[in-house]
C-alpha cells in the first residue's frame, strides 16, 4: 500500500522527484568558459563523475557581463557559483555582498600573495604584446622602447570600456606609472592602429597582418604551438612587469545547495580541474597539476615580474585610468 | 477593422522596444547624463551615420539606374549575392574588409608593389567604408524595387517621345527614386547610429565611439541600467525625431496602374558602357571582401567544421524562418494600418510609421537585459530563449520589412483602391485577390531580407543563451574567442551561404517573372 501511495506521489510530482533525484549546482561564467572549446565541457563531465549530482554551468558574455548579471538578479539568484571575475572586477563584486566565504585555505602556486576569503582563483595568466617573430624581428622590450620606437610599429588593442583585457592594460599601466599614465598613453597613442570591442576581433585583425602586435596574454603563443604546431608567434616579455589577470571563483551567499558548491569548488583546485585550464582556457592553473604544464606550453615569467594592483585599490583608480586612457587616445 | 491587426501590431513593437526600458529604469541609477567625452562621441556619431547614409543612397540610386537599365545573364544571381554583406556578423564583416582594404589588405598590396603607400583605413573613413558596404545592397534594392514599379508604358511613351534623359530622370526615375529614398536614408542612418563593434574596430580609436558603447558600458562595467535606460530613450528619441523628417520628405510617385507589361528599357543601349562600369565597381566593392571571406571559409570548410556547427545552423534556421514568418505578418498589418490612416489621419499615419523604425535603434544589450529582469519574476528566462529570440528578431527586421511593403502597398491603394471599393472587394477577398498578388515580389524580397537579417544577428541570444544553445553567429564567435579563426571563417561562410540560399528562394517565390 506504502509503495503504490509512493509511486503515485512520484507519478504526480514528477519535478519533485526528479529535484530529489540529482542535485543541480548551477556555475554562473562567461560565455567562452562553457563553449565546446572551452574548460566547460570536460570540466562537467569531470565532476558529475564523482559528484552525483546535475552541474549546470550558464554562460554571459564576458567577466564583466556575469557581474551584471548577478547584479541584475540580485539576492534571489539562481546561481550557487559564480566563475570567472578577475582581479579588477573583484572589489565591486565584493561590495554587493552577494557572495559568501569560500572557507578553504588552499596551497596555490600564483606568482603572487593570494588570501581572499571570498575569491578564489582558479587561472591566472599575464597579459602581453603577441607579435610574429617572422613579421617583426626586433620587438620592444619595454613600455620605454614601444614608446620611442618608430610610428610605424603598430599595435592592436582592446577597448576598457567593453573588454576586460582592455581594462588589464589600462590597469597594468596605471600600476607603474600612477600619475604618468596619461603621459604614456599620449606617447603610446601614435602606435595604436585601433581599439576593439573585444579580444577576438583584436586577435583577429593581428593574426589578419593589419598590426604588429596586439594586447593578449603570455600564453597565446602557446595555442599556436600546441595546436597549430605553429612556433612564429611570441610574446613580447616587457622589462618593467606584466600586469595579471587573476580569474576567481566565489560561492554565491544565497547557495541553494552551500555544501555542494563547497565541493566543487575543493575540486576546481584539483588536479582533474586544472589539468583541463592550459589547453582550454590558454591560462596558468592556479595550482600545477602533478603531472606539470603541458609539453610546448609557456613558462612562466621570472618572479617579480608580476604586476598586481591590489583589487581593492581598483575601484578608486579605474575612473581616473579610464578618463585618462580616453583623452589621450581621443586627440 | 481592417485597421485592428496593425494597431495589435503597434502595441507589440512598442512593447518590445520600449518596454523593456521600464524594468531597466526601475533599478538603482541613472548617473548623470552627458560629460564632454559624450558629445564628442554623439558628434562623431552624427558625423559618420549622415556620410555613411548618404554614400549609401549616392551610390544606391547610381547603381540601382544602372542595374534597371541593363539586363544580362546572372543578373539576379548578383542581385541576391550583392545582398550577403548586409547579413554578415560585424566581426567577419571588419576580418573581411581588412582583407581587402586594411594595411595588409589586397589593395595595399598591390599599392605596395606600385611603390606607392599602404592604405590606413583606421578611423572615420574605415567605418563609413564599413557602413556603405554593408548597406548599399540595401538602398540598391530598395531603389531598385522603385523603379522596376513604374508601369512599363511610361518608358515605352518616353522612347516614343524621344524624351532627354534628363526629362526622362525628372519625370519618372526621380519620382520613383523619391518614393524609396528617405526612407532608405533613415534605414542606413539609424544602423550606422547603433553599430558598435564596427566602429570601434575601424574607427581607431575611443574618439570613434558610438551611444551603443555608452549603454554597453553602463550594463556591464559600470552595472547602471538606469543609464542605460537613458541612453537607450536617447538613442529612440533621435531615431524617432529623424524618422518624421524624412519621412516628411518621401511622396508617392503616383503613376497610376499600368497593364503589368514586361519591362523593356528601351534606352539602355545608349548607357551600355556606363552602366557596366558602375555595376562592375559596384560588383567588385561589394563582392571582393565576401571573395576573401570565401578564401578563408573554404580553408575552414576543408579542415572540417566542428561537430556544434550542425545544431547551431538547425536553430538558426528555425529561428530565421519563424522571425522572418511573424516579422511579415507584423510587417503587412502594420502597413496596412498606415496606409490605411495615411489620407484621414496623415499626421497620426507617420508617426506610425516612425515607430516602425524604433526597432533600428534598439540596443540590444538594454533590450537583453530589460526582457530578462521582465521575464524573469515569471518564468525561468532560458527557457524561454528560442520564443524571445524569434520575437525580437522579427520586431528587429521590421524597419526593413515595412520599408519594402509599405511603398508596395499604398501603391495597390492609390491604384486600385477605388476600383476594389466599386466592385465591393472587402476583407480576405480583396486582400486575397488584390492586395497578396500585388504584394508578392516585395513580400518575397521582404521575407528573405527578414529571415537572413535574423539569420546574421546576434543580438539577445548572446544574453540569454544557455550554452547549449547556439545560433551560427554565436558560434563563430566562440570560435573566434577560443583562437579558432579558420574554423570561425569557416562557419561564417556556411552562414552566409544559408542566407542565400533562403534569399534566393524567398524571391523566386515573390516574382514569377523577371521585372526587378
Amino acid at each position: 500500500m506504502r509503495q503504490l501511495f509512493l509511486a503515485l506521489l512520484s507519478a504526480l510530482l514528477p519535478f519533485a522527484a526528479a529535484a530529489q533525484d540529482r542535485p543541480v549546482l548551477t556555475v554562473y561564467t562567461y560565455d567562452s568558459f562553457v563553449s565546446d572549446w572551452g574548460p566547460g565541457p570536460e570540466i562537467e563531465k569531470r565532476f558529475e563523475a564523482v559528484c552525483d549530482c546535475d552541474l549546470q554551468f550558464v554562460g554571459s558574455g564576458d567577466g564583466a557581463a556575469l557581474l551584471a548579471r548577478i547584479r541584475l538578479e540580485g539576492a534571489n539568484t539562481r546561481a550557487d557559483i559564480a566563475l570567472g571575475l578577475d582581479n579588477n572586477l573583484i572589489a565591486e563584486a565584493a561590495a554587493t555582498g552577494l557572495f559568501a566565504p569560500h572557507g578553504l585555505s588552499p596551497k596555490l602556486d600564483l606568482p603572487v600573495a593570494w588570501d581572499d576569503p571570498v575569491f578564489l582563483p582558479y587561472d591566472w595568466g599575464h597579459f602581453a604584446f603577441v607579435y610574429d617573430s617572422t613579421k617583426l624581428a626586433d620587438p620592444p622590450d619595454s613600455f620605454a622602447a614601444l614608446m620611442a620606437a618608430p610610428e610605424s610599429l603598430k599595435i592592436i588593442i582592446e577597448d576598457p570600456r567593453s573588454s576586460t583585457p582592455g581594462l588589464g592594460l589600462v590597469m597594468w599601466i596605471k600600476a607603474i606609472y600612477g600619475d604618468e599614465a596619461g603621459a604614456v598613453w599620449r606617447r603610446l597613442a601614435p602606435h595604436i592602429l585601433t581599439v576593439t570591442k573585444g579580444w577576438s576581433e583584436a586577435y583577429g585583425l593581428f593574426l589578419e597582418g593589419e598590426a604588429d602586435m596586439v594586447l593578449s596574454y603570455t600564453t597565446s603563443p602557446a595555442y599556436h604551438r600546441i595546436a597549430e604546431g605553429d612556433d612564429t608567434k611570441r610574446a613580447a616579455i616587457f622589462s618593467e612587469g606584466h600586469g595579471m589577470q587573476i580569474e576567481v571563483a566565489a560561492l554565491m551567499a544565497g547557495a541553494k545547495h552551500p555544501d555542494l558548491a563547497r565541493r566543487f569548488l575543493r575540486f576546481m583546485l584539483s588536479d582533474a580541474f586544472q589539468e583541463v585550464i592550459p589547453t582550454t582556457n590558454w591560462m596558468f592553473p592556479a595550482v600545477t597539476p602533478a603531472a606539470g604544464l603541458p609539453e610546448g606550453f609557456a613558462e612562466p615569467l621570472p618572479a617579480g615580474a608580476s604586476i598586481l594592483l591590489p583589487p581593492e585599490k581598483v575601484p578608486a583608480l579605474r575612473k581616473a585610468a579610464l578618463a585618462e586612457w580616453r583623452e589621450a587616445l581621443s586627440r | 477593422m481592417r485597421l485592428l491587426p496593425g494597431w495589435i501590431g503597434l502595441a507589440a513593437v512598442l512593447a518590445l522596444t520600449l518596454g523593456p526600458l521600464i524594468p531597466l529604469g526601475l533599478q538603482a541609477g541613472a548617473a548623470p547624463g552627458f560629460g564632454g567625452p559624450e558629445w564628442g562621441a554623439l558628434r562623431f556619431t552624427l558625423l559618420q551615420s549622415g556620410l555613411s547614409a548618404g554614400l549609401s543612397c549616392l551610390g544606391g540610386v547610381v547603381l540601382a539606374r544602372a542595374l534597371s537599365r541593363q539586363r544580362f545573364p546572372g543578373r539576379r544571381l548578383l542581385l541576391s549575392v550583392m545582398g550577403a554583406p548586409f547579413i554578415l556578423p560585424a566581426i567577419v564583416a571588419v576580418l573581411a574588409l581588412s582583407a581587402v582594404w586594411g594595411r595588409s589588405g589586397i589593395l595595399s598590396d598591390v599599392l605596395a608593389a606600385l611603390g606607392l603607400g599602404r592604405l590606413d583605413i583606421y578611423g572615420l573613413p574605415g567605418v563609413v567604408l564599413a557602413h556603405v558596404f554593408f548597406n548599399l545592397p540595401l538602398v540598391t534594392r530598395l531603389v531598385l524595387q522603385e523603379l522596376a514599379a513604374v508601369p512599363a508604358e511610361h518608358w515605352r511613351l518616353a522612347a516614343h517621345l524621344g524624351l532627354s534623359r534628363g526629362t526622362v530622370f525628372r519625370y519618372i526615375e526621380w519620382p520613383a527614386i523619391r518614393t524609396a529614398l528617405p526612407g532608405a536614408f533613415v534605414l542606413v542612418f539609424l544602423l550606422s547610429v547603433t553599430s558598435f563593434a564596427v566602429v570601434l574596430a575601424l574607427g581607431g580609436g575611443p574618439g570613434a565611439a558610438t551611444l551603443e558603447l555608452e549603454i554597453y558600458q553602463a550594463l556591464s562595467f559600470d552595472f547602471d541600467p538606469g543609464r542605460a535606460a537613458m541612453l537607450a530613450l536617447a538613442q529612440y528619441a533621435l531615431c524617432l525625431s529623424l524618422g518624421l523628417v524624412a519621412l516628411r520628405l518621401a511622396r508617392q510617385a503616383g503613376f497610376g496602374p499600368g497593364l503589368d507589361l514586361a519591362l523593356t528599357r528601351l534606352d539602355g543601349a545608349a548607357y551600355r558602357r556606363a552602366d557596366a562600369l558602375v555595376i562592375g565597381l559596384g560588383g567588385l566593392f561589394l563582392l571582393t571582401p565576401l571573395a576573401m571571406l570565401a578564401a578563408r571559409g573554404v580553408e575552414g570548410l576543408i579542415a572540417g567544421l566542428p561537430a556544434a556547427t550542425w545544431p547551431a545552423a538547425r536553430l538558426s534556421l528555425v529561428v530565421a524562418l519563424s522571425s522572418s514568418a511573424l516579422g511579415m505578418a507584423l510587417a503587412l498589418a502594420m502597413a496596412a494600418l498606415i496606409a490605411g490612416l495615411r489620407r484621414a489621419a496623415p499626421a497620426r499615419a507617420r508617426l506610425i510609421e516612425a515607430a516602425g523604425f524604433l526597432a533600428l535603434t534598439a540596443s540590444p544589450f538594454a533590450l537583453g537585459a530589460g526582457i530578462f529582469l521582465a521575464l524573469r519574476p515569471v518564468v525561468d528566462p532560458f527557457a524561454l530563449a528560442v520564443p524571445v529570440l524569434i520575437a525580437v528578431n522579427a520586431v528587429m527586421a521590421l524597419p526593413f520589412s515595412l520599408r519594402i511593403l509599405l511603398p508596395a502597398l499604398e501603391r495597390v491603394e492609390a491604384d486600385y483602391g477605388r476600383l476594389a471599393a466599386s466592385l465591393g472587394l472587402a476583407g480576405w477577398s480583396r486582400l486575397r485577390y488584390l492586395t497578396l498578388p500585388r504584394l508578392r515580389r516585395p513580400a518575397g524580397f521582404a521575407a528573405g531580407l527578414a529571415a537572413a537579417f535574423s539569420m546574421g544577428d546576434l543580438g539577445v541570444i548572446a544574453l540569454f543563451a544557455p550554452p547549449d544553445l547556439a545560433t551560427l553567429p554565436l558560434a563563430i564567435h566562440r570560435l573566434m574567442g577560443a583562437y579558432r579563426m579558420q574554423a570561425a571563417m569557416g562557419v561564417a561562410l556556411m552562414l552566409v551561404g544559408l542566407c542565400l540560399v533562403i534569399f534566393v528562394v524567398f524571391e523566386r517565390l515573390g516574382a514569377a517573372d523577371d521585372r526587378a
